[in-house]
């Protein structure tokens, strides 16, 4: 059995609208085992950030959340009041996020900063606590860290804030490290030193990462697992290697883009994520991805797909599901 | 940083050479000075006698060139009415004027920022509607107006508080509360947004990830930033508040520089009425230089881009 | 070009944008409420000597302070009447129209100065923008209230004294939103269309600028107005301003200071009715704002 430290299901986010609910989320299930890296990876519109922030609890008033289930370890998280989640936030869970550019506080040095979140979670002293910090900044590959102790977060240029955001994370030794996609605002060089860093941080701190994001690429250099979520649901998850070896939904294919030949006299479609992402408020009937999907049928119009579950993984489609009319074996 | 500095302190010299050539011109208006001041009874012997009398025959330009060249060194000259140096009237009726200013301005702060930090938590909420509704009526409320309400209320009906006068701090009550509810819509409005924009930004998120309680986000992450702003437009109203003080001053019969600079015009005090109009010039172009100080020592920080 | 009227074009490009301002703006509370008693507010001021029971400058030493119908007064004087006998109800209906016309011609004055050197300074930049700078600060400095004072007392108090002077000073917050928004609107690509395909400046500025900017205009002169009518009630109260027996509101509330202590209500009407206008003028400015930049609400 292996050690499953964060687990959801059936986790339901909908957000009410000038225009009518927005179903951000329609009953997704995932565990985390330790020393894992879950990446979820979707386009925008398809739930995944506030996937993340749903988990520790820092979704906006507005949004309704519904799970049948959510647990870090130990705690209950649907049952958690806000002093139990607050003691989790920064130290057992920490995140990480998109804009580096904007997510260390202007008005503080970078040290305060640092310095605060072990505080608010261990008592020690600020001396001691600055020796962490000092620490953290050379592990993340920061040089001169004594003196970025004293700097404001706009002297410094996006790189090295978002090692400074990791060092941030890392202050009070999480078990589970939330990454909502911390490479994408960066330049193409930094990214990979970036994603090369996570990579060295997981083995030295035996970290588990859920790791948000869109870029494929990213996500075959970090990830163990890969769900694909599309408008609210995970419609495809497995090992990375399978993942990428092969992908069963056609809307994983469609990412990866694998050419599709869904019946050779009609030639090849070029793209198959042509048409626009459909309103989550909206959303199509029977199968979401049906007036995208280039081997979409009638049926897939009107019955929605059930999850089917594999040792390796699942994937929800008709095309792959045995019991449905459009079931055509294994091969894709 | 010295550059930005000089610049600025270069910028309200020029500014303040301008008004003060203006507040000047403001004299030959009517035309004939010496006119004016003798009155409608006086013969054309006196009014010549009253022109040689105060130079009113030389250029106007030397005459400008003379009163700027006392004013800098602190001589107004002498009050037509008082007959005393302008400067010393001035300064001895400034200390009522400061008082209500500073009063005005906390009392406008204490009021504006903790009601805009609630209504920019709660948006919608019945708080952000009372704030709302207190800065939408403070905006169409005649000063006047307000104050004489709160006479009629407090020292007449209720006798709580004196109408008028100077003698001790609850004379002031009434003016600080009119006078800094002048201030008091725009400080609310920039405090509110700059919170509600602050709230949304992702270092507050940060801070929350970080486990932080939600007191710690509001005042330490947020109102910090936010309130930065606030300290620049707070210096900039104390500038405008003290100009417009004479409202204030008239209806409480504060004898301030308010109250002299209204009693000034309607004598015909022109060395008086043009002194003042420099002097809260003067304070307007200091507040407004300090505040752009303090915009620019405290702004790079805040640059997240 | 296209066709508005089409279906399809209408599909695809969703309602107008005076159909979303139409929209807007039925649904804003507060703007509705500040048209309506603007509006309200105009007819009452345009019909004055129909709505008045009585002349507003006739005196009757018979009828002095004769208290108002809500406090055992008789409707003879719905409102009571003055010091002088005066209807206060025929007072202030004819007192909107002198703060409307203070209002609105000061605004008008302060607009076409301030705009001419908001959209010039925006346009031009250079020197032309330095300077049009330098004059918003050098205005900005000088103490209104004092300004208008002095300068009302030495030419002496008359309407038009006040409306000039009010036009001649308020024009600063013009040239500001003015500048602002021509500088915005200026960088847009059809503005540089304009100019390559030559079009001589002055057309620009009426024809490509001016139409974007004047929903920027529409809302500071509202403010404008409300401003300037506030300003001359001031004046007016300290009694340098509009001298009598014109039915200026301030004057009312400066004449009735003196009887405050027994009828408050001398004080309490024209402040009241005043408040009222530049509320209702505000909240028509704020909810036009609103409802015709809804990004930049807050």
């Amino acid at each position: 059995m292996t050690d499953t430290i964060l687990s959801v299901k059936n986790l339901t986010l909908d957000i009410p609208t000038g225009s009518g609910m927005l179903h951000a989320v329609r009953g997704i299930d995932f565990d985390l085992n330790r020393g894992e890296t879950l990446s979820i990876v979707g386009e925008s519109g398809s739930g995944k950030s506030l996937t993340a922030l749903a988990v520790i609890g820092l979704l906006g008033i507005s949004i309704q959340r519904r799970a049948d289930a959510m647990r870090f370890e130990e705690v209950d998280l649907l049952k958690a009041n806000r002093r139990t989640l607050r003691n989790l936030r920064g130290n057992r869970v920490a995140m990480i996020f998109q804009e580096p550019m904007t997510s260390l506080n202007p008005a503080y040095m970078i040290g305060d900063q640092l310095i605060e979140t072990l505080k608010l979670h261990r008592t020690v002293s600020t001396e001691m606590a600055r020796q962490r910090a000092l620490e953290l900044l050379e592990k993340v590959g920061i040089t001169a860290a004594e003196s970025r102790l004293g700097q404001y977060p706009h002297q410094l240029s996006g790189g090295l804030r978002q090692r400074v955001m990791i060092a941030l994370a890392l202050m009070c030794e999480p078990d589970l490290l939330i990454a909502d996609e911390p490479t994408t605002a960066l330049d193409v060089s930094v990214q990979s030193q970036i994603l090369n860093l996570l990579g060295e941080l997981r083995r030295e701190f035996g970290l588990t990462y859920l790791f948000i994001s869109h870029d494929l690429a990213v996500i075959e250099h970090l990830a163990t697992r890969v769900a694909v979520m599309y408008l609210g649901r995970i419609v495809e998850e497995a090992s990375v290697a399978d993942l990428f070896d092969r992908p069963r939904h056609p809307y994983t294919r469609a990412l990866l883009g694998s050419v599709l030949t869904p019946d050779p006299t009609q030639g090849v479609p070029e793209t198959a994520l042509g048409t626009a992402y459909p309103n989550p408020i909206d959303p199509p009937s029977g199968c979401a991805f049906h007036p995208r999907c280039p081997l979409a049928t009638a049926h897939c119009k009107t019955v929605g797909p059930r999850p089917l579950h594999s040792p390796t993984g699942r994937v929800e489609c008709h095309l792959e599901d045995p019991e449905s009319p459009l079931f055509k074996g294994d091969t894709a | 940083m010295l550059p930005f500095i000089l610049n600025r302190l270069g910028l309200a010299l020029l500014v303040a050479f301008t008004v003060s050539f203006i507040s000047f011109s403001l004299l030959f208006l009517s035309g004939d000075p010496a006119a004016a001041l003798a009155g409608e009874t006086a013969s054309g012997e006196d009014i010549e006698a009253i022109r040689r009398l105060y130079g009113f025959d030389r250029p106007m330009l030397v005459q400008y060139g003379e009163w700027l060249f006392s004013a800098i060194r602190g001589d107004f000259g002498e009050s037509y009415y008082f007959k005393l140096p302008v400067s010393g009237l001035i300064a001895e009726r400034l200390k009522v004027t400061m008082t209500l200013g500073v009063c005005g301005i906390a009392f406008a702060l204490l009021t504006a920022v903790p009601l805009g930090v609630a209504a920019a938590i709660r948006p919608n909420s019945i708080i952000d509607r009372i704030a709302l509704f207190l800065s939408v009526a403070g905006q169409a409320m005649p000063s006047f107006w307000f104050g004489l309400i709160l006479i009629v209320v407090f020292a007449i009906q209720l006798g709580w508080l004196p109408p008028s006068g100077a003698n001790s701090w609850r004379h002031f009550i009434m003016p600080t509360i009119v006078l800094g509810y002048c201030a008091m819509p725009a400080i609310m409005r920039l405090t509110r947004a700059g919170m509600l924009d602050v709230l949304n930004s992702d270092f507050i998120r940060t801070a929350r990830a970080k486990g932080a309680g939600e007191g710690r986000v509001l005042f330490k992450h947020a109102l910090r930033n936010a309130i930065i702003p606030v300290v620049s437009l707070a210096a900039v109203q104390m500038g405008f508040m003290l100009g417009g003080s004479i409202v204030v001053e008239s209806v409480f019969a504060l004898h301030g520089a308010g109250f002299l600079a209204w009693e000034s015009i309607a004598r015909n005090d022109l060395p008086t009425v043009q002194a003042l109009i420099l002097v809260f010039s003067m304070f307007y172009i200091v507040f407004t230089f300090l505040a752009d100080v303090l915009n620019a020592w405290l702004a790079p920080r805040m640059r997240s881009t | 070009m296209t066709d508005s009227t089409d279906p399809l074009f209408r599909e695809v490009q969703g309602p107008s944008p005076a159909e979303m301002f139409k929209t807007r703006a039925m649904v804003h509370k507060g703007l509705l409420f500040g048209l309506s008693v603007v509006g309200l507010l105009v007819l009452v001021a345009l019909f004055a000597p129909l709505l008045a029971p009585h002349d507003p400058h006739a005196q009757s030493l018979m009828n002095r302070m004769v208290q108002p119908v809500f406090m055992g007064g008789t409707w003879d004087h719905p409102l009571g009447t003055d010091h002088l006998g005066r209807g206060y109800l025929s007072r202030l209906v004819y007192g909107a129209r002198v703060s409307l016309m203070i209002g609105a011609v000061a605004a008008l004055i302060s607009g076409i100065i301030g705009t001419a050197m908001g959209v010039a300074a925006g346009y031009f930049g250079g020197w032309v923008d330095t300077v049009v700078t330098f004059l918003i600060n050098v205005r900005l400095a000088m103490p209104v209230v004092l300004v208008a004072l002095a300068v009302v007392a030495i030419l002496g108090g008359s309407l038009t004294v006040v409306i000039c002077v009010l036009g001649l000073l308020l024009w600063d917050r013009f040239a500001v939103v003015m500048r602002a928004s021509t500088l915005q609107v200026s960088r847009r690509d059809y503005v540089a269309a304009a100019q390559v395909i030559g079009a001589s400046t002055p057309r620009i500025l009426l024809a490509e600028i001016m139409p974007n900017i004047f929903n920027n205009l529409i809302v500071v002169i509202t403010l404008e107005m409300a401003h300037a009518i506030l300003l001359e009630a001031a004046l007016s109260f300290l009694g340098l301003g509009v001298q009598p027996p014109t039915p200026s509101r301030g004057l009312m509330v400066s004449e009735g200071k003196n009887m405050m202590l027994f009828e408050p209500w001398l004080v309490l009407l024209p402040g009241a009715v005043l408040f009222v206008l530049v509320l209702a003028i505000n909240l028509m400015g704020d909810g036009l704002r609103d409802v015709t930049a809804p990004e930049g609400r807050n």
